[in-house]
């Protein structure tokens, strides 16, 4: 459309609005509407999506998971009120970077199970939760913790269904067989996580 | 990882309970319309309350987001909105008003490099005016969703924005007579 109102239509909007758009966030959070924050923390394994509830950390995810379908399921799941606030997820980036560093060997964070499902599957990353830094465990271990003994596939199952890895440590969780076994965010993750532990040598 | 919980939002999203279009995450509606709505406030109200209307706006969209349904147009949504918050916002400016002579507006960015006098007559029209010529000429929206955005018939957001250009332009030309500010 070509009229007078050029200039206006043309203003440099773009600085303006995104640092309006953060305030909005801030004050979102302030005022209790903020149900889930996202944010990027970067990481030797790739660039993690990690996603806070007020009760605590509901998610993480590799990038091989398209970040915005993660959050869109996030949406769905949990609640529309999505907001990206790096801010909100500080102390969860300042853990996972000492992490990786070397300079942490367990995470203080509050756990938000709402995307685990309860039941078994529930039991099976509790236990894994427990798991120390630095040893390993087999799946028929966590299906006997999780009180079905003979549940060993179901528990690889929940495994691979984690959606806080890392934090839950399934890289934890090997076969009985040997081999490392299978790994939900790729098996080099598995092997570099273990690696970083000190589980695995040579 | 995900794929289990990515098989309970995909079963949300084709089950039974939820036909209509999954609302966006809000993080996606506040990066897709936070130009447009900017752009508007920053012709309607000016550059030193753009910014409290703007917040003001996402906030009330935000507290209305979880409850919304069968909304396939955000865009004249959040419009509606901020239109509702640049006319209060006029309402109470002109209330706190204390008539003393015309101080000049501090000149912005904005508006250095484009047409100051058109920024400040647009701000100059009635409200509802003024909504309706920035919706239809700034922002190019049908008049549907200017109507909508005012919450009248289209022919009277027609009627508003045909009224509000030609008193825009009687203001320049009487500028112009005027030689200069």
């Amino acid at each position: 459309m070509t009229n007078e109102f050029g200039s206006m239509r043309r203003a440099d909007v773009e600085g303006a609005s995104r640092a309006a758009a953060e305030g909005v966030i801030d004050a979102a959070r302030r005022q209790g509407m903020e149900d889930v924050a996202v944010a990027t923390i970067g990481s030797p394994v790739g660039d993690l999506l990690v996603a806070g509830t007020r009760r605590g950390l509901v998610r993480v995810a590799y990038p091989d998971e398209r970040p915005d379908l993660v959050i869109e399921d996030l949406a769905e799941a949990l609640s529309p009120r999505v907001l990206e606030d790096p801010r909100a997820l500080d102390l969860v980036r300042r853990q996972l970077e000492e992490y990786f560093e070397g300079r942490r060997d367990r995470f203080e964070v509050r756990l938000d199970w709402a995307l685990a499902p309860s039941g078994f599957s529930r039991k099976v990353l509790e236990a894994t939760a427990r798991i120390p830094f630095g040893s390993v465990s087999t799946y028929g271990e966590m299906a006997k913790r999780a009180g079905s003994p003979r549940a060993a596939r179901a528990a690889g199952n929940a495994l691979h269904d984690n959606p806080i890895p890392i934090v839950v440590p399934c890289h934890r969780v090997i076969p009985s067989t040997g081999g490392i076994g299978k790994y939900g965010g790729s098996e080099w993750r598995k092997e570099f996580l273990l690696r970083l532990e000190g589980a695995l040598t040579g | 990882m995900a794929p289990g919980v990515k098989a309970v939002s995909r079963r949300g999203r084709l089950g039974t309970f939820n036909q209509t279009m999954a609302l966006p995450p809000f993080a996606t509606f506040l990066e897709e319309h936070r130009v447009p709505v900017y752009r508007f406030l920053l012709a309607s109200v000016g550059p030193g309350d753009a910014d409290d209307c703007f917040q003001e706006t996402f906030l009330a969209a935000l507290r209305a987001y979880p409850k919304l349904r069968d909304e396939s147009n955000l865009r004249a949504w959040v419009l509606t909105i901020a239109t509702r918050k640049a006319i209060d916002h006029g309402r109470a400016r002109a209330r706190r008003a204390v008539p003393v002579r015309e101080l000049p507006e501090r000149p912005t960015n904005e508006e250095a490099d484009g047409d100051p006098e058109l920024w400040r007559a647009v701000r100059a029209l009635p409200e509802r005016q003024r909504a309706a010529v920035v919706h239809r000429y700034v922002l190019d929206l049908p008049y549907a969703d200017v109507a909508r955005a005012l919450g009248c018939s289209e022919e009277a957001a027609r009627a508003s924005a045909y009224e509000g250009r030609k008193k825009l332009r009687a203001m320049r030309e009487l500028e112009h007579l005027g030689g200069k500010r």
